[in-house]
């Protein structure tokens, strides 16, 4: 750790009243970091830029778009055709979402082969559940500005499951719609909201480092830094690993912005929303496809839902199993009862990590397609194996799994590796 | 009553898909594109083709609402030519001074004159079908250039035995549900092409496809040119970047 030694008098000057400079410098420059992270450590990083390039992209979109229901889907064409790049900032910010979860998914992913929700990242974790929630959010609503035919009926289907709600669900459609229908009202809000949410993300990503930086960077070995020579400070290490990983990343992403900017998006959405004609088939965007099949999967007839049968409608069953689909995640920290954070030492768990993965993209695939023979049973299987991932398999695994024995240390395990960290 | 009917929307929302999705409307067979590719481009000759096309036979009943005839300028058409196009149209503008609606000619300003005043002209003057608009329509439609193609190729003058298409209506093997309002709109030598191009139906509708392609995505030339630019930008920074970081991590163990 060296000692900030400012020469500047206007910097000394600032840093005598609000000691802005020597917090930088401690909690970026200084900041030790394990020695041993992988390029899966670099998402949380990537996640961080793309929401900025959101929020740019997405400022600058607001310049030129109207959020009128007659002229929502013309002026996001006119931005397309009339303003000077507006196809690149509006193919930007459209893939951007979709880079956004991928990264976040991943990033997920990684916390929990590598046990980063165990203790004391307990909260960290828990925030970060809550960024995913708002995230998802925020991604709908945007969906819904750009006023097409999926935008209209993806908004209909999913304010009208809060109809599921006993006694109060219609008043609480109503008054989100802020009429009897999805309309102006409803289209006019989403794009205030749609505004508001990522300043939220971004207060909430605040909040996500702050914890972060007590504890600081869990690493693929799982066990805690003991000495000095467990970490490296952050600047240059791992300034220069992520300008890197960010420049791989920006090849992928910009790959699509202008070779397949459609790539992710439904035809369907460059029709002109039209209350009067229902699209044959209506899907959300991907990332949210393996929320939706467990929507879907909760019908009369699904063995999860006999038990509560007598408690509420099939239909309200589907809603609260979506929102617990997430939710569950926040308890993860408790249903985990391993004594070691990473998988790299427990013998069984990876094979269910990797089936578990497996079953998110199978639940994806259900999503997206007709539910209809097969595809009701898999749906219902790939949800109840979800939900059994968590409840059951978690907290059984904790419990009868022998963990490997774990290195003294990182250093010792990185030397005698003998390899790169 | 609300609740209910509320109720059943949502479930005929979530569950349409059934009854719709199980067609059996074959894929219309890949097609090679001038556009395809990184590399891609609009083939000029054809892009005129294509408007000749869409302004002889398509634009009798459906719109390019999205597209200004100005816009026929970044195609290599000229100034004289396009002013000649628009003036073409009348429309109406106004008030004036008098506060009077009046007629003028149309200006490269203007965007492509539909052929109804509304929907329910068009309608009417359709058999009750709504011809949509086109600007977008590659874009709106799964493996757009290649459906559109199929569509306006696809026509069977009699439907296979067993099936009966209603009067009015006609049968297209690449049409959902098979039966199209549309009577079949291109056929050999429906539009006279001046460049020498035999005009057969295929050609008719590789050029109308090619138009529409370029209504749909405008930007497309300036954003994969400038697309390869970038990514042989992000290649050598990438490679450099690597470097560095071999390097400053070189010094670590």
């Amino acid at each position: 750790m060296s000692e900030l030694n400012l020469k500047n008098p206007v910097l000394k000057w600032i840093e005598y009243r609000l000691p802005i400079f020597a917090f930088m410098k401690h909690e970026t420059v200084d900041y030790p970091t394990p020695k041993n992270l992988n390029y899966w450590w670099n998402f949380g990083s990537l996640a961080g830029i793309i929401l900025v390039v959101m929020i740019v992209t997405g400022i600058v979109l607001a310049m030129h778009y109207t959020p009128h229901v007659d002229y929502a889907f013309a002026s996001i064409e006119r931005i397309m055709r009339d303003v000077n790049y507006g196809w690149l900032i509006r193919y930007l910010h459209m893939n951007g979402a979709s880079m956004f979860f991928l990264i976040v998914y991943i990033h997920m992913f990684r916390g929990l082969y590598y046990g980063s929700y165990k203790a004391p990242r307990e909260l960290l974790w828990m925030i970060g559940v809550a960024i995913i929630l708002v995230m998802m959010m925020t991604a709908f609503m945007g969906y819904v500005l750009v006023w097409g035919q999926m935008s209209f009926w993806g908004a209909t289907v999913i304010t009208n499951l809060f109809s599921a709600i006993p006694l109060i669900g219609d008043w609480i459609v109503s008054w989100l719609w802020g009429g009897f229908a999805v309309d102006n009202a409803t289209l006019n809000r989403f794009f205030s909201l749609h505004y508001l949410m990522p300043f939220v993300i971004f207060a909430l990503v605040f909040v996500h480092l702050w914890a972060l930086h007590v504890h600081r960077s869990s690493n693929p070995l799982g066990i805690d830094t003991k000495t000095d020579g467990d970490s490296i400070p952050f600047h240059p290490y791992y300034t220069i690993k992520d300008t890197f990983g960010l420049s791989v990343f920006f090849l992928f992403y910009l790959g699509f912005v202008f070779f397949a900017p459609d790539f992710y998006g439904e035809p369907d959405n460059y029709i002109e929303a039209n209350p009067l004609v229902t699209p044959a088939h209506i899907v959300p965007e991907w990332y949210l496809l393996p929320f939706y099949a467990i929507l879907r999967a909760f019908t009369a007839d699904f063995f999860l839902y006999w038990p509560i049968s007598w408690l509420m409608s099939a239909k309200l069953a589907g809603v609260i199993a979506m929102f617990l689909s997430i939710l569950v995640l926040m308890l993860l920290p408790w249903l985990d009862t391993s004594k070691v954070r990473s998988g790299k030492f427990r013998p069984i768990f990876p094979y269910f990590f990797w089936i578990f993965i497996a079953d998110c993209i199978f639940l994806g695939y259900i999503g997206a397609t007709t539910p209809e023979g097969w595809r009701i049973i898999g749906g219902q299987l790939g949800t109840a194996y979800y939900f059994g991932h968590f409840f059951v398999i978690t907290p059984l695994l904790g419990w009868l799994e022998t963990p490997l024995p774990l290195p003294e240390s990182i250093s010792a395990a990185v030397t005698k590796e003998g390899g790169e960290s | 009553m609300r609740k209910l009917l509320l109720s059943a929307a949502a479930a005929m929302i979530l569950f349409s898909g059934t009854a719709f999705a199980s067609g059996d409307t074959p894929k219309a067979p890949a097609q090679k594109w001038s556009f395809s590719g990184i590399f891609g481009t609009y083939d000029r000759a054809q892009l005129r083709r294509g408007f000749l096309v869409y302004k002889d036979v398509c634009a009798a009943c459906h719109s390019l609402d999205l597209v200004a005839y100005r816009n026929l300028m970044d195609i290599g058409f000229s100034e004289a030519e396009v002013k000649a196009i628009a003036a073409e149209q009348e429309f109406r503008d106004g008030p004036n001074d008098e506060g009077e609606m009046f007629d003028r000619a149309g200006r490269p300003a203007d965007h492509f004159k539909a052929p109804f005043e509304n929907e329910n002209a068009a309608r009417a003057g359709n058999n009750g079908a709504n011809p949509p608009d086109l600007s977008l329509m590659i874009k709106a439609r799964l493996r757009g250039p290649d459906y559109v193609h199929g569509l306006l190729t696809g026509y069977k003058e009699t439907p296979p035995k067993g099936v009966t298409v209603p009067e009015g209506m006609s049968y297209n093997t690449y049409f959902p549900g098979h039966q199209i309002a549309m009577a079949p709109p291109l056929s050999d030598e429906a539009v006279e092409y001046k460049d020498g191009t035999k005009p057969t139906l295929d050609q008719h509708s590789r050029d109308i496809v090619t138009f529409l392609a370029w209504t749909a995505s405008p930007e497309m030339e300036v954003r994969k040119r400038m697309g390869i630019k970038v990514m042989l930008f992000l290649l050598v920074l990438t490679g450099m970047l690597f470097a560095l970081k071999k390097r400053i991590w070189s010094d670590l163990h």
